[in-house]
């Protein structure tokens, strides 16, 4: 009998237990074939770049006064080269001040700190809001069509008055409201939607025999939440934290852009912007700094999803 | 006469739903006495499973009331007097078996090293031993149905409940947990309601076989079943036989046999 459970057993988890050595090598060797297909790609992209600016119309195409392809003057495209160059370059003409490049990386750890509190605030919302939910069909019904609606919200337009009204807030002085404030708050308000979802319907997933089985060991709610729903959430989560935190990037920038706040990625896109005909080098430097600041996003949050779902679940627990 | 282990008396269940109310049950009565094994047979919607989900205080009853062990079904929840397993097993895949094994007990407040200790004792007494660190998704469906009774067992009830628990498993796997669930029952002395729709299950393993009417359920008929050993060969005794032409004739709706057997009619 024992024996054949074995051989069951054998049967059904040899092909993951097999070599584990075998299985981390081929882990790192499809991981270096993607990096490789994602770096061939922004070169591809780089080259297209450059023999636009060398063989494109320099004036443009126009169709009917219309223009579909754009000029190739080194003022509408500067080259790869010269943005590369513009970041060594100080950022203003004075004796000791910090190049482009350094104001660029400032400013894209500013707007990384004011989404990292986004996305932890609005996280922590998210979550909040979806146990609320699952607890109560009625806050269900009412709450979920306004968290969908929530997303079709203009931020560009709220942001402003979400400034406004931070700023009327009567806070201790050493509580006052900061410009980033908003900026942290518009953040949140993005990255909270994914998370409500998420989590819903993580939270949900227990079907009827685990219900009934918590419910048969008299388990309290707080018990059946953090043994039962909790981690039944965990794989809803994870893509729902990483699509969080992409909202929280971009609602820093765009709330930073709309509020004016200094400090970050976005305010420096619109700085550049309006340099962009004494040294168009400036505006691309700032946003390579944006896109580098979404890849490392995305690459904090992968982290977290090790964390969850291998420390938290244990080895071999999602085959 | 000791207390019984579950006594029903005039259940009625009925449930709204959007097509209308729906009437489950109907003046239930039912006894069933401590250390005995009780099935409960009918066909498909005659409320067999509801009538265990009342006597596991899942469902509440719309009338009648239902004691388990001498006091109210909901005091004998709260009091975790009883373990139940499911058709699905129900098994929370992100904990080992052995983890699984111990939900009762960690839910209740036991220490971790006594915990792991039961959780042990139990897995060797299912007879899987050696797949305390595995994952349920590991195991086949017999093996993981095995974690479910051992978790049902996990602190010693003196009741337990079982909706369909081999239901979902081929014929042989079927018939071997039969046989492992009667010897886990010698051993530990616990009552048994079960739940199925084989009559081959109900009759092999039960000492009383209550069969319910088509819906609105009734009590039918109680087949009392004797046989001379519960091993393999019991399923080609005679008796075996002559319980299971019972149980038959009374889904059916017919009276028995003159002389068959030692039911009673309802």
């Amino acid at each position: 009998m024992s024996e054949l459970l074995a051989t069951q057993l054998a049967q059904s988890a040899a092909p993951a237990a097999a070599p584990a050595g075998a299985r981390a090598g081929a882990r790192l060797a499809l991981g270096l074939r993607r990096t490789a297909t994602a770096l061939v790609g922004v070169a591809a992209l780089l080259v297209v770049w450059e023999l636009y600016r060398a063989f494109g119309p320099v004036q443009g195409v126009e169709v009917g006064g219309q223009r579909v392809l754009p000029r190739a003057d080194p003022r509408s495209m500067p080259g790869v080269g010269e943005v590369l160059a513009t970041l060594g370059e100080p950022e203003v003409a004075v004796p000791g001040a910090r190049t482009v490049g350094v104001a660029v990386l400032d400013a894209a750890a500013g707007t990384l700190r004011m989404a990292a509190g986004g996305w932890l605030l609005g996280s922590a919302a998210g979550l909040l809001l979806a146990i609320a939910m699952q607890r109560s069909r009625l806050l269900e019904r009412g709450l979920l069509p306004h968290v969908v609606l929530s997303q079709t919200v203009p931020v560009i337009a709220v942001a402003p008055l979400v400034a406004g009204w931070g700023g009327r807030l009567a806070l201790t002085p050493t509580l006052a409201w900061q410009p980033w404030t908003s900026v942290v708050v518009i953040s949140a308000f993005l990255a909270s939607c994914p998370v409500a979802l998420g989590a819903l319907r993580g939270l949900q997933a227990p079907g009827g025999a685990e219900q009934e089985l918590f419910a048969s060991l008299a388990a309290t709610r707080r018990q059946t939440l953090l043994r039962l729903r909790f981690p039944a959430a965990v794989p809803f989560l994870v893509p729902a934290l990483r699509l969080a935190a992409a909202q929280a990037v971009v609602g820093s920038i765009v709330a930073e852009i709309s509020t004016g706040t200094r400090g970050g990625i976005g305010r420096l896109v619109l700085e550049y912007a309006q340099q962009a005909t004494s040294s168009p080098g400036r505006l691309y430097a700032a946003i390579l700094g944006a896109a580098l600041l979404g890849l490392l996003a995305a690459a904090l949050v992968s982290l977290l999803d090790v964390l969850l779902l291998r420390g938290g679940r244990g080895p071999g627990g999602n085959p | 006469m000791s207390t019984p282990a579950v006594q029903v008396v005039g259940l009625d269940q009925r449930f709204t739903t959007a097509s209308g109310e729906v009437h489950a049950l109907s003046g239930v009565d039912l006894t069933v006495d401590a250390g005995a094994f009780v099935s409960l047979i009918g066909p498909s919607g005659c409320g067999k499973s509801t009538l265990l989900r009342c006597i596991g205080d899942l469902v509440t009853p719309s009338a009648g009331t239902v004691l388990v062990g001498g006091v109210s079904a909901h005091e004998a929840r709260l009091a975790h007097h009883y373990g139940i397993a499911f058709q699905s097993a129900g098994l929370l895949e992100w904990r080992t078996v052995q983890r699984n094994v111990e939900l009762p007990l960690e839910l209740h407040g036991v220490g971790r090293r006594e915990r792991a200790e039961r959780a042990r004792h139990l897995l060797d007494l299912v007879g899987l031993g050696d797949f305390a660190g595995a994952r349920p998704g590991q195991l086949s469906g017999g093996m993981q149905q095995r974690v479910a009774i051992a978790r049902a067992l996990a602190e010693e009830p003196p009741l337990l409940l079982m909706d369909e628990p081999f239901g979902a498993l081929d014929e042989m796997t079927r018939e071997r947990m039969q046989a492992e669930l009667l010897a886990i029952r010698e051993r530990t002395g616990t009552t048994v309601v079960l739940v199925t729709h084989s009559i081959a299950e109900a009759v092999f393993c039960s000492t009383q076989v209550v069969v319910l009417s088509p819906r609105p359920g009734r009590v039918v008929r109680v087949v009392d079943v004797e046989l001379p050993t519960r091993d393999e060969d019991a399923r080609e005794h005679p008796a075996f036989f002559a319980a299971i032409t019972a149980v038959r004739e009374a889904l059916r709706g017919r009276t028995p046999l003159a002389g068959a057997l030692h039911g009673e009619d309802r």
